[in-house]
C-alpha cells in the first residue's frame, strides 16, 4: 500500500512546488528535469524493455522540435500545434526506418540509430531554405513566467509514466521483454517480432518527439546542432536510462533527476562551490579550477558513463538492493 | 574524362587509409562482437601524437614507430580494465560494452581538449603539398605515400592473420569464442590483444591522414562513423570486406564531392550505409565469401 502511494506523492510534492520555490533558475532545472522523465521513459521502453538500445534518441527530438518551429515559420500557427503533431512527425520518420534496420540486431541496430540521427542533422543543415539551416528557429515563447511551462512538463511526465506503466502491463509490454531476453524463442512462440519492435520504437519516438517539441515552445530557440545533439540528447538519454535503472518504470525519473543535477553542477562548476571558495580564499587556483569545471561537463559525462557502468550496471533503482545491502554494511561496520 | 579520372585517383588514394581504419575495426567487431565507438577517437590521439613528435622534429611516419605501441598499449589497457570486467558483470543490456566505448570516447575527446585546446592544428611537413604528374592526372605526394604505408600493413596484417599461431587463434576466437577455449586458445588474452591490435592499426592511420588533415578533438567521431560504416559494407569481421569498403567509401566520397558538392560528402556514406543494408546485408563478404 506505501509503496502505490509512493508515486502519487511525489507527484502532488512537484505539484506543490512552484508554490514554495519563486527563484526561476531551479524552476528551469525542474523543468528540465521533467522533460528528461519523458525521454528517458521512452528510451526505457525501447531499450530497456525491448532490448533495442537506440543512440538516436537525438532523432526524434529533434524532429519534434523542428516540426514545432517549421509550422510557426512556414504556417504561422502557434507553436503549440508542435505539441500536438510533433510526436506523430517522429513517429513517420521512426517507422520507415525502423522497418528498414529492426533486421539488424543489438549493437548494429544502435549504430544505424546514430546514422539516423547524423542524417537528419546533415540534412536539416543543408535544408536552409525550409529549415533555416546553421541560423535556426527562433520564436517568442508564449509565456514570460515559467510556471506554465512548468505545469506543462509536469503533465506530460505523468501522463508519460502512466502510459509506461499501462504499456508494461499490457500484452505488448510482456512481448517486448520476450524479444529482450530471446528474440528467437519469441518469435518461434509465434510474436511478429517485426511488428513489436516496431510497435515499442513508434511509443518511443511519439513520446520523445513531444519533448522536443516542448523544447522549442519552452527554449524559444533550436538550430540542428541543439536538436540533433549527440552528446546532450541521445548519450543524455541512455544516461537517464542507465543511471536510473534499465527496465524499470520509475527508473529514468530517478535517472532524470540524478542526470539533470549532475549536467548542472558541472555547469554552474559545483553551484558556483569554488567560485565562492575562491572568493573567500583569495586563491587564484580555485578560481581557475572553477572554470576549467565549467568546461569538463563533457568529461564530466564520459566519466560517469564509465563509473556507472563498471559499478552499478543496472542503476538505482535495478541496483537498489545492492545499494541497500552495501550502506547498510557499511553502517554496521562503524 | 580527366576530371573523372581525377576524382577516380583521389577516391582510391583516400579509399587506402579507410582501409587500415575499418581493418581496426573490424578486427575488434568480429573477435568480440562489439563494436568499438571509441574508435575514431583513439586515431585523434594518435594524430595528437604525431603533432606533437612534429613539434619536436620528428616525422609523422617516423612517428608511426612511436604512436603504435603507444596506442596498442592504451588498447590493451582499455580492455583489460574497462570492457573485460564487464563480461561478468550481470546486467540486462548487452550492449554495455558498446556504451562503455561511447564513454572512453567522450572522455579521450574532452582530455584531448583540455590539453591541446579546440583549435586546429596543423603539421607543416616538406611534401605535404607536393604533387606528382602522371599523364594529367596529379597524385598528392602525402597521399601516394600514405596509401602505399597502408598497403604495406594490410599485407601484413593478413600476413600475421593467416599464417601466424596467433593470427590463427585470433580468427577462431572470432568464429566460434567456445570452441577455440575447448581447443586451447585463452580467449580472454585474445580479446586483449585484438582489441591492442586494432588500436595500433587505427594509430597508423592517424599518423598518415595527420600531415593531409587539421587535428582538432572533435574529430574522432566521424571518423568513428565512418569505420562503422566500412565495416557495415564489407562485411563484419571480414578483412578483405573492410578493404574493399574502404575503397569503396572513398571512391563514393570524393565522386560525391565532385559531382554534387562538398557538402553531401557525409550525407553520401551514410546513403550508401542504408542502401547496403537493404540491398546487400551482410556486406561484401556476402560476395566473396572471405
Amino acid at each position: 500500500m506505501k509503496k502505490n502511494l509512493l508515486p502519487f506523492g511525489v507527484v502532488a510534492l512537484i505539484a506543490a512546488l512552484p508554490l514554495v520555490l519563486k527563484d526561476n533558475y531551479y524552476l528551469h532545472l525542474m523543468i528540465l528535469f521533467l522533460m528528461w522523465v519523458v525521454i528517458g521513459s521512452a528510451w526505457n521502453l525501447i531499450a530497456g524493455y525491448t532490448g533495442q538500445v537506440s543512440f538516436g534518441d537525438a532523432a526524434f527530438f529533434g524532429c519534434g522540435a523542428y516540426t514545432a518551429g517549421l509550422l510557426a515559420t512556414h504556417l504561422g500557427v502557434s507553436t503549440w500545434w508542435g505539441l500536438a503533431l510533433g510526436g506523430f512527425t517522429a513517429v513517420a520518420v521512426g517507422l520507415p526506418f525502423g522497418w528498414i534496420c529492426f533486421r539488424m540486431r543489438g549493437a548494429y541496430f544502435a549504430l544505424a540509430t546514430l546514422a539516423l540521427n547524423e542524417v537528419l542533422r546533415h540534412g536539416a543543415t543543408i535544408a536552409e531554405n525550409f529549415t533555416g539551416g546553421m541560423v535556426g528557429i527562433l520564436i517568442m515563447p508564449t509565456f514570460i513566467s515559467k510556471i506554465p511551462y512548468y505545469y506543462i512538463a509536469l503533465a506530460m511526465a505523468v501522463a508519460s509514466l502512466a502510459s509506461l506503466q499501462w504499456v508494461v502491463r499490457s500484452k505488448p509490454g510482456y512481448y517486448f521483454v520476450s524479444i529482450r531476453e530471446d528474440q528467437d524463442a519469441a518469435e518461434s512462440l509465434g510474436i511478429d517480432t517485426h511488428f513489436y519492435k516496431m510497435l515499442s520504437l513508434a511509443y518511443a519516438a511519439f513520446w520523445t518527439g513531444i519533448a522536443g517539441a516542448l523544447y522549442m515552445n519552452y527554449m524559444g530557440f533550436i538550430d540542428p546542432t541543439v536538436v540533433f545533439n549527440l552528446h546532450d540528447i541521445s548519450i543524455m538519454a541512455i544516461l537517464v536510462g542507465i543511471v536510473g535503472g534499465v527496465g524499470t518504470v520509475y527508473g529514468p525519473a530517478v535517472g532524470a533527476f540524478v542526470m539533470v543535477a549532475v549536467q548542472e553542477m558541472f555547469r554552474s562548476g559545483f553551484f558556483g562551490l569554488f567560485k565562492w571558495l575562491g572568493a573567500v580564499s583569495g586563491s587564484a587556483s580555485l578560481v581557475h579550477v572553477a572554470e576549467v569545471l565549467t568546461q569538463a561537463h563533457v568529461l564530466g559525462f564520459g566519466i560517469l558513463v564509465v563509473l556507472v557502468i563498471l559499478v552499478l550496471p543496472n542503476g538505482i533503482v535495478g541496483d537498489w538492493p545492492k545499494i541497500r545491502k552495501r550502506v547498510f554494511r557499511l553502517g554496521a561496520g562503524t | 574524362m580527366d576530371v573523372f579520372l581525377q576524382t577516380l585517383v583521389a577516391g582510391i588514394l583516400k579509399g587506402g587509409l579507410y582501409a587500415l581504419i575499418g581493418i581496426g575495426m573490424t578486427l575488434i567487431m568480429g573477435v568480440m562482437g562489439i563494436i568499438n565507438l571509441a574508435h575514431g577517437q583513439l586515431m585523434m590521439l594518435a594524430m595528437y601524437v604525431t603533432f606533437v613528435l612534429n613539434r619536436m622534429g620528428v616525422d609523422p611516419y617516423l612517428s608511426l614507430f612511436v604512436a603504435m605501441p603507444l596506442l596498442f598499449l592504451l588498447g590493451v589497457a582499455i580492455q583489460k580494465f574497462l570492457l573485460n570486467p564487464l563480461i561478468k558483470a550481470d546486467t540486462i543490456l548487452p550492449e554495455n560494452q558498446v556504451l562503455m566505448t561511447v564513454g572512453i570516447g567522450m572522455a579521450l575527446t574532452e582530455i584531448v581538449r583540455f590539453i591541446f585546446s579546440s583549435d586546429y592544428k596543423y603539421i607543416t611537413t616538406g611534401y605535404a603539398d607536393k604533387t606528382f604528374f602522371l599523364g594529367s592526372i596529379s597524385f598528392s605526394m602525402a597521399l601516394t605515400i600514405a596509401f602505399g604505408i597502408a598497403l604495406a600493413f594490410t599485407a601484413a596484417m593478413f600476413f600475421f592473420l593467416v599464417r601466424t599461431d596467433l593470427g590463427r587463434s585470433i580468427r577462431a576466437t572470432a568464429q566460434d569464442k567456445d570452441a577455440a577455449t575447448l581447443m586451447g586458445v585463452n580467449t580472454g588474452r585474445i580479446t586483449v590483444i585484438t582489441f591492442g591490435l586494432g588500436a595500433g592499426l587505427v594509430a597508423a592511420a592517424g599518423c598518415l591522414l595527420a600531415p593531409v588533415y587539421y587535428i582538432f578533438p572533435d574529430l574522432g567521431g566521424p571518423f568513428t562513423a565512418k569505420a562503422f560504416i566500412i565495416t557495415i559494407l564489407g562485411g563484419l569481421g571480414s578483412t578483405v570486406g573492410a578493404i574493399f569498403g574502404g575503397v569503396t567509401l572513398g571512391l563514393a566520397e570524393s565522386m560525391g564531392a565532385t559531382y554534387f558538392g562538398m557538402e553531401y560528402e557525409d550525407i553520401i556514406g551514410l546513403t550508401i550505409f542504408v542502401l547496403v543494408l537493404l540491398f546487400l546485408p551482410g556486406g561484401f563478404k556476402r560476395l566473396t565469401k572471405v
